[in-house]
């Protein structure tokens, strides 16, 4: 098995047609090394859910490749995809609206097992209540519906759903960004340890410097549908070599460097530096 | 050092609450949201309610300004603003909102209505403030609010709708609105949670630019412990409708007594030191070099 898991070249994303298209991914590479984490960063609209929508092929990219283990999937019909699905999952940002309502927890973590091929029933339902409890969830949480659980439960259910495929490759699109910050540390440290476990990939989508500093080895910095500076993460984050990363840097506020009361010329610098 | 420290007469506070009490009815049962909290703020002076989703920290807000539904919430306590005592006056509370006191609401995106213009809408809220009347004088007076939340080409924006302008610049239109009526007080519930870090930084540096000039008293609603640091001169940790720990910002940020706190303070990802001189690591676009977990 090669090093690298996904190799993403020179991805081009489209939305609409002709006069009014709209170039949402405009030419991007990167390469994903298998049991790392890559995060893509950026703000809203520059294109980086898009990115994950077309690597999950939820989409139809308009030009490039997306090399999944040797096999690009950016050109594979829906038939030749369906029986690769279960390699590369997702877990989506928003705990709410992610998990069907009239579903219990077994029933929303077996199904993706009866696509896999899982024929019994009872093994199903073995194999759902091991990954509840993988996920830190109690064994009472099985018979419960998604309204029951709190926003890092239900974010749990739903990484406990990625994970049912047995997926190499799980893209968490601002899986964390719902939620408190006391659970979302919880909810990382969850991440960390499976990964620690079985050895998979992570392709993190987030807003968040911190998060994507907290849990990731390699980070690409999206603008405008186009790459800024790509790298590993403490490089990237510790010493930025574009002026855009430099001001995303700046603007993320972390409670433990600042100083001062107020701090007037610290505020005006920032709001200046990011309208610049 | 903040204005509003023990020596502060009554004279300067724009807001007094004295154990402010909140039950909401729900669905299961009654819900004691706000459970006897203390707080003021003087001329000039950020305030800051920090907390996690359910704390009870917009319900307070909610609860000085009398927004929340009177058949659904008992609100009990003391809450004096601009000296007006609010609680135990039904019709004062009218005298001071969208007068002494405006809010900012947290999504800028669903605060407007998306079928009336940009115009209408601050039009509106400067003829109830009585700042203005008569078409053009409205009109001359929208216009100069929108420069004083620093919106390009005002006169532009005020025939445009909702929908045509950013979250950033929608949310500069909301601060003009509750500028409308020229607040002493302004209530700011999540004002940047929807929006990108870098157009968070600008609508913090205008909310601070406008109490500097005019002594705008602010309370802050946030979970943001980082927008919390930046502006605040005092903050309030929220948790199951109490203040665990109360105090000026530094002391909370940099010496928490409460576990709560530490523990909140502990969870922020952080992201420590950097360089922020502009120069070019070696071969920049192309790093692909093997990174050690941090």
């Amino acid at each position: 098995m090669s090093d690298t898991i996904l190799e993403v070249d020179d991805l081009v994303v489209d939305y609409g047609s002709g006069a009014t298209a709209h170039r949402a991914v405009d030419h991007v590479s990167f390469s994903v090394r298998r049991g790392s984490t890559f995060a893509i960063v950026g703000e809203s609209g520059c294109g980086k859910s898009t990115i994950a929508k077309a690597v999950m092929r939820l989409l139809q990219p308009t030009g490039g490749r997306i090399v999944l283990d040797g096999t690009d999937l950016a050109t594979l019909s829906e038939a030749r995809l369906r029986p690769l699905r279960h390699r590369f999952q997702m877990v989506f940002q928003d705990p709410y609206g992610s998990l069907d309502p009239h579903l219990s927890a077994r029933d929303i973590v077996a199904e993706p097992l009866r696509l896999k091929g899982v024929r019994s029933a009872q093994d199903r339902a073995t194999e759902a209540a091991r990954l509840i409890d993988r996920v830190g969830l109690p064994t009472t949480a099985l018979d419960r519906r998604p309204h029951e659980f709190s926003g890092g439960q239900r974010q749990r259910i739903g990484i406990a759903r990625a994970l049912a495929s047995s997926p190499d490759l799980l893209i968490c699109d601002e899986a964390t960004s719902a939620l408190d910050v006391s659970v979302q540390a919880q909810v990382l440290e969850l991440l960390r340890e499976i990964q620690v476990d079985t050895g998979i990939t992570y392709v993190v989508i987030s807003h968040n410097l911190g998060v994507v500093q907290q849990i990731s080895e390699n980070v690409l910095v999206m603008k405008q549908g186009a790459v800024v500076e790509q790298g590993p993460t403490a490089r990237v984050l510790t010493s930025p070599a574009e002026d855009y990363t430099r001001r995303l840097r700046r603007a993320a506020l972390d409670p433990a460097t600042m100083t001062g009361v107020k701090p007037r010329h610290v505020v005006r610098s920032l709001a200046l530096g990011a309208t610049a | 050092m903040s204005p509003a420290t023990d020596d502060t007469t009554d004279a300067d506070l724009l807001l007094e609450v004295r154990d402010l009490h909140i039950e909401l009815m729900t669905t299961n049962g009654i819900v004691r949201a706000v459970d006897g909290v203390s707080f003021h703020i003087a001329r000039g002076e950020t305030v800051t309610i920090i907390g996690e989703s359910g704390s009870g920290k917009s319900t307070t807000a909610m609860g000085v300004l009398q927004l929340l539904p009177a058949d659904l919430a008992v609100v009990s306590g003391h809450v004096r603003i601009t000296g007006l005592d609010v609680l135990a006056d039904a019709s004062a509370v009218r005298t001071v909102r969208g007068r002494a006191v405006a809010l900012i609401p947290q999504d800028p995106m669903t605060a407007l209505s998306p079928v009336r213009s940009i115009g209408s809408q601050l039009g509106e809220a400067i003829r109830i403030a009585g700042a203005a009347s008569g078409r053009a004088a409205v009109a001359a007076r929208a216009v100069r609010l929108l420069e004083q939340v620093h919106i390009p080409d005002p006169r532009a924006q005020l025939k445009k709708f909702p929908h045509q302008l950013s979250g950033g610049m929608l949310q500069r239109v909301l601060i003009a609105i509750a500028l409308a009526c020229e607040p002493q007080l302004i209530v700011a519930d999540e004002p940047t949670s929807a929006l990108d870090v870098t157009v968070q930084a600008g609508i913090l540096d205008l909310l601070l630019e406008l109490q500097e000039q005019r002594g705008i008293g602010l309370l802050m609603i946030t979970h943001d412990l980082g927008v919390a640091r930046l502006v605040s001169d005092r903050i309030h940790v929220m948790k199951a409708g109490v203040f665990v720990e109360s105090g000026d910002v530094r002391q909370i940020v940099e010496h928490p007594a409460e576990p709560y706190t530490q523990g909140l303070l502990a969870a922020v990802p952080t992201l420590g030191a950097w360089d922020e001189t502009p120069t070019a690591p070696p071969s920049p676009r192309t790093d692909r070099s093997e990174a050690t977990r941090v």
